[in-house]
């Protein structure tokens, strides 16, 4: 039953290029094609993702408030986000005055791509990635870090002080938490000994990372969490945007179709770090599997490795939901006292001990 | 285009700059943290606040003047519109000055309904000031709760009154009607309801790491300064100062009912907080009484047809949601007021704020005034 694409989605890739091959000849043409091909896929899957997380996270929202959250759009307002989208896009693109004009049209663009390339690096299932390059993982750390390009130029071109503020704040948090993120990441890099997301996926075939890696992968993983949630400015640490003191922060100034791409990249960046998350600590699409349980191995694998992938990731997300419906925001100070006097200094000893016990040997099924 | 410079307005106790050496922020009169229409200018440097100036004024409306062309009945329902969510206990202040000038005896009922109307609204009015500050701290979902609860108090409210939040209800002689039948069931149900979520409340809010974090040791308002500044009600007695007018100036029946004023010491915005939450639970203990006690009988005074206020001067006192509200009524034998004074407890409390906000984060000016808890419409009048 389980012999077929929907379970070995590493048999797809190699079926296209055939049947390209077939329709176009060899050389250039199917290249080009599979390219074609693959940049709609990924287009069509951003879009229907972030409308996806949006209704996600009101619907989360509606229920931790109790609430209903849309119900009028659609069956349980599932075209809600549909209709907002339209709306945004209908409305006037309004530009200030005073505004610096290229730089402030340039910023959404800038971190609508950040996230966007990203995406393009995730191993959803074996043989799906759009691009596979040995050093996928640190190729994707530094794309994500032009977003806060992005964030800063929006800041300064406003000609807006909440706005000015608001990437002031940003430059500071989202750069001081990459840090600890980075150094997270790396802890479990040591013992997956690679930086390609496929070789990371691979490593954890015997268990993954959080609790195969004793003690440090766990506190990685919660690392890397806290880490990540500051690179998305969420609540909370959402003092970028941190409506009730800096009205909309960086975006104060922006309408319309602009407005949305900020809004799209801050939910596709969240798909992103969350995927990267799952990839390295929770073993990707790999199944949960235990030891010698043929049996229960045996059901798991019943599950398709994407269905894997995207209920871990989707854990994840509902982690950070949850979160930010529940808790209030840091201060500015408080932020900064956090990342440099207790994660980064907690991300370097846990990289230390990662790399003594690596060195050892002494992790769960090593070799 | 060519843009004049124009000087920036200079907050109070700072030195005047030059044009664009500083750094001025206007928050408000549009801006999702201060509660209506106030602006505050701020001086920053960086995220620190150098200083503030509030400056008000935006919903003026001349309430006072107002008094002094209508005849004190008429005025009853204007006192609603100064702080609308103690709008029970603003009537009740221009009642006890009218009946002071009158000489009216207000019936034992009415005493008591008057005591359950203006707990509950104390009840409400800190129900919605707990959401408003999870909101200002980032938290949304708190404000939802806080509404949540409240719409259960405004049901009530508008079962007996007809209306939820301007009532009109207490007025000089007793109240406007008697209660709905239900009355006492609906409140005693809502009383059940509420004690628990008060701990629901704590451990949201209250117990949360990061919400201590932004209030302890935020805005730090000392004794000696919050006396000298005149602030009153839960900001007072947070910084200390054991100083209610249910309790030290006796209106009503408060003087028979067992009830204990809430007080802290640390003058922080997390005390602020604290005595809040107490001050709710001491509310439901007060209801409670009150309604054990109430008595059968008629809900209103005899009046005159028309209501001539002697000559003389009259202060009714009673202490509001956010401290003490008082009405100065000036008669001079003619069926109007000669002079309507409202001591507003908003505007003495807001006079702490720039003085405590100096050397603050930008996000502890939205802390602070949320713990302050004003509102604008009775400061401005």
């Amino acid at each position: 039953m389980t012999d077929n694409f929907i379970w070995h989605t590493e048999r797809i890739p190699p079926a296209v290029t055939a049947w390209l091959t077939g329709l176009l000849g060899a050389g250039l043409l199917v290249d080009l094609a599979k390219m074609v091909i693959v940049a709609a896929i990924l287009t069509g899957f951003v879009s229907l993702l972030a409308l996806a997380l949006v209704w996600v996270e009101r619907k989360v929202a509606a229920h931790v408030q109790q609430r209903l959250g849309p119900m009028r759009v659609g069956p349980h307002g599932l075209l809600q986000t549909l209709a907002d989208g339209l709306k945004l896009l209908s409305k006037e693109n309004i530009t200030p005055l005073e505004a610096d004009r290229f730089v402030f049209h340039l910023a959404p663009l800038l971190c609508f791509a950040a996230t966007f390339v990203a995406i393009a690096f995730i191993p959803f299932a074996p043989g799906i990635q759009a691009v596979n390059f040995n050093v996928g993982l640190v190729f994707v750390l530094g794309i994500g870090s032009v977003g806060v390009l992005g964030i800063f130029a929006a800041g300064w071109s406003s000609n807006n002080k909440w706005s000015l503020l608001g990437a002031m704040r940003a430059g500071a948090q989202i750069i001081s938490y990459e840090l600890s993120a980075t150094v997270a990441l790396l802890s479990m890099l040591v013992f997956a000994g690679s930086l390609d997301f496929r070789g990371i996926v691979a490593s954890q075939a015997g268990g993954w990372w959080i609790w195969r890696a004793p003690v440090v992968g766990f506190v990685a993983f919660v690392i890397y969490t806290v880490a990540s949630t500051a690179e998305c400015n969420r609540t909370p640490f959402d003092l970028v945007e941190g409506e009730s003191e800096l009205t909309a922060g960086f975006h104060t100034e922006y309408t319309s179709i602009r407005f949305a791409m900020f809004f799209l990249a801050e939910f596709v960046n969240m798909f992103v770090v969350c995927a990267i998350s799952a990839t390295v600590f929770l073993g990707g699409w790999m199944p949960f599997h235990i030891g010698n349980l043929a049996g229960f191995n045996r059901l798991a694998d019943l599950i398709p490795p994407w269905a894997w992938f995207f209920g871990k990731t989707m854990g994840l997300i509902l982690l950070f939901m949850w979160v930010r419906w529940t808790f209030p925001r840091l201060r500015v100070d408080q932020l900064m006292n956090l990342e440099w006097k207790f994660l980064l200094p907690l991300a370097f000893g846990t990289l230390a001990v990662a790399s003594i016990l690596v060195t050892a040997g002494w992790y769960f099924f090593p070799g | 285009m060519e843009l004049t410079p124009v000087p920036n307005p200079t907050p109070a106790g700072t030195d005047a700059a030059p044009i664009y050496e500083d750094y001025f922020v206007n928050m408000g009169p549009q801006h999702p943290s201060t509660h209506g229409v106030l602006r505050l200018v701020l001086k920053l440097e960086g995220e620190t606040v150098l200083g503030l100036t509030p400056i008000l004024g935006y919903v003026h409306r001349g309430i006072e003047k107002m008094g002094e062309a209508m005849t004190v009945l008429q005025f009853t329902h204007l006192t609603d519109r100064l702080d609308y969510l103690s709008a029970h206990m603003n009537n009740w202040g221009w009642s006890l000055a009218v009946e002071q000038a009158l000489g009216i005896e207000v019936p034992a009922r009415a005493e008591h309904i008057r005591v359950i109307m203006a707990e509950l609204a104390r009840i409400s009015s800190h129900q919605l000031w707990w959401g408003c500050l999870g909101m200002d701290l980032g938290a949304f979902t708190p404000f939802l709760y806080g509404f949540r609860d409240r719409e259960k108090v405004n049901d009530i409210f508008e079962k007996t009154c007809g209306a939820r939040l301007t009532v009109n209800y207490i007025r000089p002689g007793g109240v406007t009607q008697d209660v709905e039948e239900d009355f006492a069931k609906d409140v005693r149900a809502f009383c059940d309801y509420f004690e628990p979520v008060i701990d629901e409340y704590e451990t949201l809010v209250g117990g949360n790491i990061i919400f201590q974090e932004r209030t302890k040791g935020v805005g730090v308002l000392g004794a000696d300064l919050a006396r000298s500044l005149g602030c009153t009600g839960p900001t007072l007695r947070a910084s200390g100062v054991c100083y209610d007018v249910r309790r030290n100036r006796p209106y009503g029946i408060y003087s028979k009912l067992n009830f204990l004023v809430p007080i802290a010491s640390e003058g922080d915005s997390w005390a602020r907080y604290k005595v809040r939450i107490a001050e709710m639970r001491e509310s439901l203990l007060i209801i409670r009484q009150a309604l054990d006690t109430m008595p059968e009988g008629p809900v209103r005074a005899k009046l005159p047809v028309i209501v001539k206020v002697p000559a003389g001067r009259w202060l009714g006192r009673v202490e509001a949601a956010r401290g003490e509200i008082a009405f100065f009524l000036v008669g001079d034998g003619t069926d109007k007021p000669w002079r309507v004074k409202v001591r507003s407890p908003n505007f003495s409390n807001l006079a702490a704020l720039p003085e405590i906000i100096k050397g603050c984060r930008v996000a502890d000016v939205v802390a602070v005034l949320s713990t302050l808890d004003v509102v604008v419409p009775c400061i401005d009048r």
